[in-house]
């Protein structure tokens, strides 16, 4: 294939990405969108391997194979509930291969670069490997924490800003003894060190972070993925890499600065770590008794409300209720009544979270609303029931300025007529913040696992 | 012990302080329950309901009232003139009554139970705090007494309540106005609202204008400012200004509605005057008016306690015992009222109290207690008002520390930029031209990414992660051009990275369209 010919097909393939991301950002276009990247992506794949600096295709082939097929299975075999941890595991993989990259890069000493071109290429390479270190790393540990294999608390060490700092001071330092040494051939050794850091600084930084603000790292780390793809192509000179890699970033940075705004936080705060425990004075002790209620009691409040929405958290994802969930709705829907879904942005571990659940228990879309939509009709609303939720239901964020989640929008479903809470037990939320919704008087508890609650009332309804 | 429940003497009072169900609950916490023969008769409960539970019945008065170490009443004890005797002399030496007491106006009655050693908790006493709401007698009494508020002004109001359109003719709805929106204030607008009237109300208090519009009701606003709200949610007394904008709207209002609900109160003060004779005589012929707070003078001038009386063609109702004419209902949620507060003074189900004076709500409702007066209570910790502005300038210094910087904002603002702008043009000084040729792309590639995302449905944003996921996967083609290099260790890398890559590609694209297919109308 000619150079042009590449070239050309990169152009289609960069064009394919932008109406992929285009369509969807729409739901009627999303599964157009989808197939669009797809294509994209094959006519890269294809283009490349045909061109010129492709010769040997064994070993291409061979990894191509076994990598899509390991990618099929485990797109295939994963739970909806387990998405948050497969998007952070493949994160992680792009920010490993964005590492590998830059070391075969580095490695080829076949290039022909000379001066200014030859520091720029190799300054290059070392942003690449930073950034696909960091990317890797903290994908591993935001996986662990959202599959619970470590705590989901943030980790605050003594002085960790100045630990970023030192960290960030040695890698500038390391790269300028790599531009200095790479000038012989050498410079493998700081190379290695800077790694190291750079995975260290990817573990201390998601270490850091709460799990309430789960949802904003792991967009970070999607647009993360894509800056590292975007250096790669700086690296290696190529157009596609690049305008892909700045799709994507800038994608991920959006995503997070939505979610920022949804939870009213710095993302500098965010990135920085340490929820909750910045703010000054105490935030109000919520007291008071709450009045629990049963299945029966639950059912009988529906049967007798008109207008009816239900706000699923993580909760919901966790007792995998949205089956029963969806059940209720319908049997509620043939009886008559109104029922929707007010979804938080943040609901959740990760962006979009609750859609996809909701999706995959075949809740219709059309039911399920976004906060802006319906956060000004509750006073229509008889019944509300919370699932699993805690910190985008807390009045405090309102009304209480010394809460550490104050300013943050929430669904403010106490302005119904009666608020029905599902959960475990009394603890607070991932926040660690108290919660006076609980306390209301138009709130009624229904202590218990989500699902064998639901069940317990779809049982009551139906009977 | 053995709690006692006699038969309430007082002319027109038809409840009872306990029921068969509330027995049964009793007897749960380890008491023995007696009640004075035919005691439920006047709220239809006969005496074989209570014996059904296992409450025994006794016949005679005085026998019941000395076996009881608790006795049970609604109203406070009086002369039982059947006797000749005074309940407070029926009551055996150091039991203890529950009952409404209203020790504020009945000086002798508290000298008289003290002077027995009894321990007294007044119903109407009961703190105004969320935990102790389902002991507050007063406000299920309300509730009740709105209700059938409503309900009497009905049966002399001469029209339907809703408005309809008939084959006969046109009818209008009732228009009525509810003075005071506490409890029975809210219920008298849920009930109304409920038979389909027009339903204004009016209250000294601006933080119940939110309830009264939960109700679908009208709030009436005065276009005045003063804070109407005293301690514990009650009404205070208004300035004489406020009190005169507040008669010149009732005196329009009186003109326009057909029925007036007044159930204005102040705790402790005779009801405030609102209704004057020139308002009832401008009302439309057959206009009822329903003073609750007849009681304690009421708020309509012509009012008459206890009766229903007609002037200038306007039904003036001044019942005072509403609860008691819908005696069974009120008889139920009394009786659960006081159920709750044997709950709480006997937290070991014993079946032996403990007037425990640390608990808040014990401490506040406990009049007497072995003798000693110990009302009126210290102040409650916790209120149902909100708290006084005076706490909230707690905060702002918080916010002005944090707002505090090294840097007068102004610069702050456009550091991104001047930084911004320093980075690039460093970059152009020495970068080459072949690698500002990339720049180019990569900084128009951020915007065209900026703008396609910027518009999202948050319902996407996880396919939409794991599509760009899927994309990202495009390193690839770095691993790709260096797969075939002549170096081992080069191409293995290069072969491992597309391996990687791949898992992402596939994984990503498959794992949107699953999710995707989901989605559906």
């Amino acid at each position: 294939m000619s150079h042009s010919l590449v070239t050309m097909s990169y152009i289609v393939a960069t064009i394919l990405f932008i109406l992929s991301l285009s369509g969807l950002s729409n739901q009627e276009t999303a599964r157009k969108g989808n197939y669009y990247g797809m294509l994209g992506m094959t006519i890269a794949i294809v283009a490349t391997a045909l061109s010129g600096s492709v010769t040997v295709y064994g070993i291409l082939i061979a990894a191509i194979l076994v990598g899509g097929s390991i990618g099929a299975k485990a797109a295939l075999k994963v739970e909806m509930t387990q998405m948050p941890e497969l998007v952070a595991i493949m994160h992680s993989l792009v920010g490993m291969a964005a590492v590998l990259v830059g070391y075969a890069n580095f490695l080829d000493v076949h290039t022909s670069l000379g001066g200014v071109e030859k520091t720029i290429h190799e300054v290059e390479i070392y942003i690449g490997i930073l950034i696909g270190a960091v990317t890797f790393s903290g994908s591993v540990i935001a996986f662990c924490k959202l599959s619970e294999k470590i705590s989901g608390k943030p980790l605050l060490l003594p002085g960790r800003h100045w630990f970023n700092l030192c960290l960030l001071i040695a890698s500038v330092v390391l790269g300028y003894l790599f531009l200095q040494q790479s000038e012989s051939g050498a410079g493998i050794v700081p190379l290695a060190i800077m790694t190291a850091i750079a995975l260290v600084f990817g573990v201390h930084m998601v270490m850091a972070i709460g799990g309430a603000d789960m949802p904003v790292v792991v967009s970070m780390l999607n647009s993360y993925s894509g800056w590292a793809a975007a250096a790669t192509g700086f690296m290696l000179s190529n157009d596609l890499l690049i305008v892909t890699g700045a799709l994507v970033g800038s994608s991920g940075a959006i995503l997070s600065y939505i979610m920022c705004r949804a939870m009213n936080r710095h993302f500098l705060s965010v990135i920085a770590g340490g929820f909750g425990s910045g703010t000054a004075g105490e935030a109000a002790v919520v007291e008071g008794e709450v009045q629990p209620i049963d299945a029966d009691e639950t059912a009988a409040l529906l049967l007798a409300a008109k207008n009816i929405m239900i706000i699923p958290g993580y909760g919901m994802a966790v007792a995998q209720a949205q089956h029963t969930v969806n059940e209720i709705t319908k049997l509620l829907r043939e009886k008559g009544k109104k029922v929707g879904f007010g979804i938080h942005p943040v609901a959740g571990r990760m962006p979009g979270h609750m859609n996809v659940l909701l999706a995959e228990a075949k809740v219709p879309y059309d039911i399920v609303y976004e906060m802006d939509e319906i956060n000004d009709d509750w006073a229509d609303v008889d019944v509300s029931i919370v699932i699993g939720a805690n910190d985008i239901v807390n009045p405090s964020a309102l009304n209480d300025p010394n809460s550490p989640i104050a300013g943050m929008p929430v669904l403010e479903c106490w302005k119904g007529e009666t608020t029905i809470v599902l959960k475990r037990s009394m603890a607070s939320g991932y926040a660690g913040v108290g919660n006076p919704l609980f306390v209301l008087e138009n709130t009624r508890m229904l202590f218990g696992d989500a699902n064998t609650s639901m069940q317990a009332v779809l049982k009551a309804l139906k009977g | 012990m053995k709690i006692g429940i006699p038969k309430e003497i007082h002319p027109g009072e038809q409840r009872v302080a306990t029921t068969p169900e509330a027995a049964e609950q009793i007897m749960k916490l380890g008491f023995s329950v007696s009640v004075e023969s035919g005691a439920g008769l006047a709220a239809n409960i006969s005496d074989e309901a209570y014996q059904a539970v296992g409450v025994e019945v006794v016949a005679d008065t005085k026998t019941l009232w000395k076996q009881s170490d608790i006795v049970l009443k609604v109203r406070a004890p009086e002369r039982n003139l059947k006797l000749a005797i005074e309940e407070t002399d029926l009551l055996s030496k150091g039991a203890c009554l529950i009952s409404f007491i209203w020790p504020a106006q009945n000086e002798a009655l508290m000298q008289k139970l003290a002077a027995k050693h009894t321990t007294v908790l007044a119903m109407d006493s009961v703190p105004r705090m969320s935990r102790a709401q389902k002991m507050d007698a007063l406000s299920s009494m309300a509730n009740i007494a709105g209700y059938r508020a409503i309900v009497e002004a009905a049966q002399y109001f001469g029209r339907f309540f809703t408005g309809q359109i008939t084959a006969a003719g046109k009818i209008p709805p009732a228009k009525i106005l509810v003075i005071g929106a506490g409890v029975a204030g809210l219920a008298a607008i849920g009930t109304a609202k409920g038979m389909g009237a027009i339903v204004r109300s009016f209250d000294t208090r601006p933080e119940v204008k939110e309830q009264i519009e939960s109700m679908d009701a009208e709030f009436l606003m005065l276009d005045f400012k003063e804070e109407g709200s005293g301690s514990g949610g009650y009404a205070k007394t208004m300035s004489k200004e406020f009190i005169e904008a507040e008669m010149a709207l009732f005196a329009q209002q009186a003109k326009e509605v057909d029925i007036i609900v007044t159930t204005a109160l102040i705790p402790g003060k005779p009801a405030p005057k609102l209704i004057t004779a020139a308002m009832v005589e401008s009302m439309k012929p057959g206009s009822v008016i329903v003073d609750l707070a007849a009681e304690q003078g009421g708020n309509c001038e012509l009012t008459e306690k206890n009766q229903v009386v007609v002037k200038h063609d306007v039904t003036l109702i001044g019942y005072t015992n509403l609860p008691s004419r819908l005696a069974n209902q009120s008889s139920q949620l009394y009786a659960t009222n006081l159920r709750h507060l044997l709950t709480e003074l006997c937290p070991e189900k014993n079946g032996v109290i403990n007037v425990n004076m640390d608990d808040e709500v014990i401490r506040g409702t406990t009049v007497i207690k072995e003798g000693n007066i110990t009302w009126p209570p210290p102040a409650p910790k916790l209120s149902a008002a909100p708290a006084p502005q005076t706490e909230a300038p707690a905060y702002p210094s918080v916010l002005e520390q944090q707002k505090k910087s090294l840097l007068p904002p102004s610069v702050k603002q456009f550091l991104p930029l001047i930084i911004g702008g320093l980075a690039l043009f460093g970059i152009g000084a020495v970068a080459p031209e072949s690698f500002m040729t990339h720049f180019t792309v990569f900084v128009l590639a951020c915007f065209v990414g900026y703008q396609v995302i910027w518009n999202v449905s948050p319902s996407l944003h996880t396919p939409l992660m794991s599509v760009t996921n899927a994309i990202s996967g495009i390193i690839v083609i770095g691993a790709l051009v260096q797969v075939s290099a002549p170096d081992t260790t080069v191409s293995a890398l290069a072969g491992l990275a597309i391996l990687i890559a791949s898992i992402n590609i596939a994984g990503g694209f498959l794992v949107t369209r699953r999710m995707l297919e989901m989605f559906r109308k």
